[in-house]
């Protein structure tokens, strides 16, 4: 059982009634994977994990979950995936740990059974301090951290969860991205989000939707890598600039430069390279060479954001 | 067998933890008390040899109580959960359809049993009061509460089925109102018509759901009403599966 996808989607196509969703996607998730779903509101994330959780159905395509298609054996899939809707719906009437202990009753595990796990979950998910509290009174973050070890309790093989730290102050994300991490090795992990670090930072890779297609989907070295031949080196440079912008123009290393006029006698050259080189050792050879004096020198990385943004940029905006 | 009683406990914990569940028993205990006073007057007037539940049902509030109360019990169980989203960790659990549907009938059904028992204490007052124990027939007392959970089933099916059409609990409770007015302006039909004959009028005066409630308040368990109940109560029952199921098919 250890080998094998976790998850294998093939083909799938959701349709509401005149709107596709989801349209014909495929992909598959080994075990242990962190696999982030990116992209931006509307571009059917939520549906995707909807239908994974067996809450709705595909239109067409299959879906396999640890071997099993999710139509036929809904109920032992359900058993095997634990997830955290979009919002994190809870009822806000029950303290935490009686809504842990409903939660692990109704996914099937025993009395003493679901103590022990409760106990873990609350420790994982540092909610032992308000275990008696009433969940419609605690803060966002800590109902966040109740849908998390609801989604954990019965030690599923799969977790989906949707857009998790949604809503969240930069402390709170934190800890959840922590959590997240934490559970990777031992368990499959799909997550959703449209904030692109967190997917940078806890997905061991990324697939990128839009509109209902997968515009890409690989880590995130990889993508950064695809978008690096464009990347730019930048420079700060006091020198005459004359000599700047001709020596620029002759090497042969350079598509295109751009020098604007920084503080004193400094100038700043934004440099793009022919065919993804890296122009940095170039550059401050040329100035030991010419006695330039060189205060800066990177190279712009590009981060998913700007792939990010460049994906999923409609086309009537590229024109413009 | 596990996910069914987890469920039960839960929905009973809603009811009983929650305002709402003791504001209904509240209201409902309210309406009994003022069908108590009116049967204290009935007494007080002449000595009568019909039972003393004959004598509540005859004060009209029982029609009131089950109308009224019905749909306030009812319209929270599948609206609210939809509205909140919680219906989607609810059926993306390992739990069927049914399981959810028969464990949220079962909670309504009990808290509306649990909501009649002032009734019952209503009746030992007057025996107590009366030193008469014909007043308080174990019997009638017996098929009386099996009138009022069978009709009742059938009121909470209705709501039940009603809550699972819509997100709005306040949809909910008037489409399951319209429903009682519905079975309620059927009844009084069945009346008139129980004379004559013809298959049609036959049909209707099956549903004479006051001559039968009658019966039970008489003490007699006439088993074509039990019938009657408890199939449009399993009617109602499949409907609202069927509805919560149609997510499936969508």
């Amino acid at each position: 059982m250890s080998d094998g996808m976790m998850i294998e989607v093939t083909n799938l196509t959701k349709r509401y009634a005149g709107r596709t969703a989801v349209s014909n996607i495929s992909f598959t998730v080994g075990r242990g994977e962190i696999v982030g779903l990116l992209g931006p509101n509307g571009a059917g994330k939520s549906t995707t994990m909807r239908i994974l959780a067996c809450y709705l159905p595909a239109t067409s395509g299959t879906v396999r979950i640890g071997g099993l298609d999710i139509f036929r054996h809904s109920e032992e899939v359900r058993r095997r995936i634990g997830y955290m809707p979009e919002n994190n719906p809870l009822y806000f009437d029950m303290r935490v740990r009686e809504y842990l202990k409903f939660r692990a009753r109704l996914k099937g595990l025993g009395h003493r059974q679901s103590r022990g796990r409760v106990d873990v979950v609350l420790e994982q998910c540092s909610l032992t301090d308000v275990s008696h509290r009433i969940i419609g009174q605690l803060s966002k973050g800590y109902r966040q951290r109740v849908g998390l070890a609801d989604a954990l309790v019965h030690e599923p093989e799969l977790i989906i969860l949707d857009e998790p730290t949604i809503g969240l102050d930069p402390n709170q994300i934190r800890a959840v991205r922590q959590l997240i991490k934490g559970l990777a090795n031992t368990h499959t992990v799909l997550i959703s989000t449209h904030i692109l670090p967190e997917a940078e930072m806890t997905c061991n890779r990324m697939m990128i939707l839009y509109q209902g297609t997968i515009l890409a989907a690989d880590t995130p070295e990889n993508l950064q890598h695809f978008m690096s031949s464009k990347s730019q080196v930048l420079a700060e440079i006091a020198a005459p600039i004359d000599e700047l912008k001709a020596c620029w123009a002759e090497m042969p290393e350079v598509e295109r430069y751009d020098v604007s006029a920084c503080e004193g006698e400094y100038f700043r050259c934004a440099l793009t390279p022919q065919n993804g080189l890296d122009l940095r050792p170039v550059i401050f050879a040329l100035a030991r060479e010419r006695g330039w004096r060189l205060r800066e020198l990177t190279r712009n990385r590009h981060s998913l954001e700007d792939i990010y943004v460049q994906l999923t940029r409609p086309p009537e905006e590229e024109e413009a | 067998m596990q996910a069914y009683l987890t469920l039960v406990r839960r929905e009973m914990g809603a009811y009983l933890l929650s305002m709402t569940g003791y504001i209904i028993v509240a209201a409902v205990t309210f309406l009994l008390g003022l069908s108590f006073v009116v049967l204290m007057v009935k007494l007080q007037q002449d000595s009568t040899p019909i039972p003393l539940t004959e004598i509540f049902y005859n004060t009209q509030f029982f029609w009131l109580i089950l109308l009224l109360a019905t749909p306030v019990m009812t319209m929270r169980l599948f609206a609210h959960e939809k509205f909140s989203g919680t219906f989607e960790t609810l059926m993306t659990a390992p739990v069927s359809e049914l399981e959810v549907v028969l464990a949220k009938f079962s909670a309504a059904l009990i808290f509306y049993t649990l909501a009649w028992v002032p009734l019952l204490a209503c009746l030992l007052v007057v025996r107590h009061f009366t030193n008469d124990p014909s007043a308080f027939d174990v019997g009638v007392m017996g098929s009386t509460f099996l009138g009022i959970i069978l009709v009742g089933a059938m009121f909470v099916s209705i709501g039940l089925c009603s809550s699972a059409l819509t997100k709005s609990q306040v949809a909910a409770a008037m489409i399951s109102l319209l429903s009682g007015g519905f079975i309620f302006c059927v009844g009084f039909l069945a009346d008139r018509v129980a004379a004559q004959t013809g298959w049609k009028n036959q049909f209707l005066a099956s549903l004479a759901f006051f001559d039968q409630m009658h019966d039970f308040v008489r003490g007699i368990i006439d088993t074509r009403a039990v019938v009657l109940y408890l199939s449009l109560t399993l009617f109602f029952l499949f409907v609202t599966l069927r509805i919560v199921e149609s997510r499936r098919w969508k």
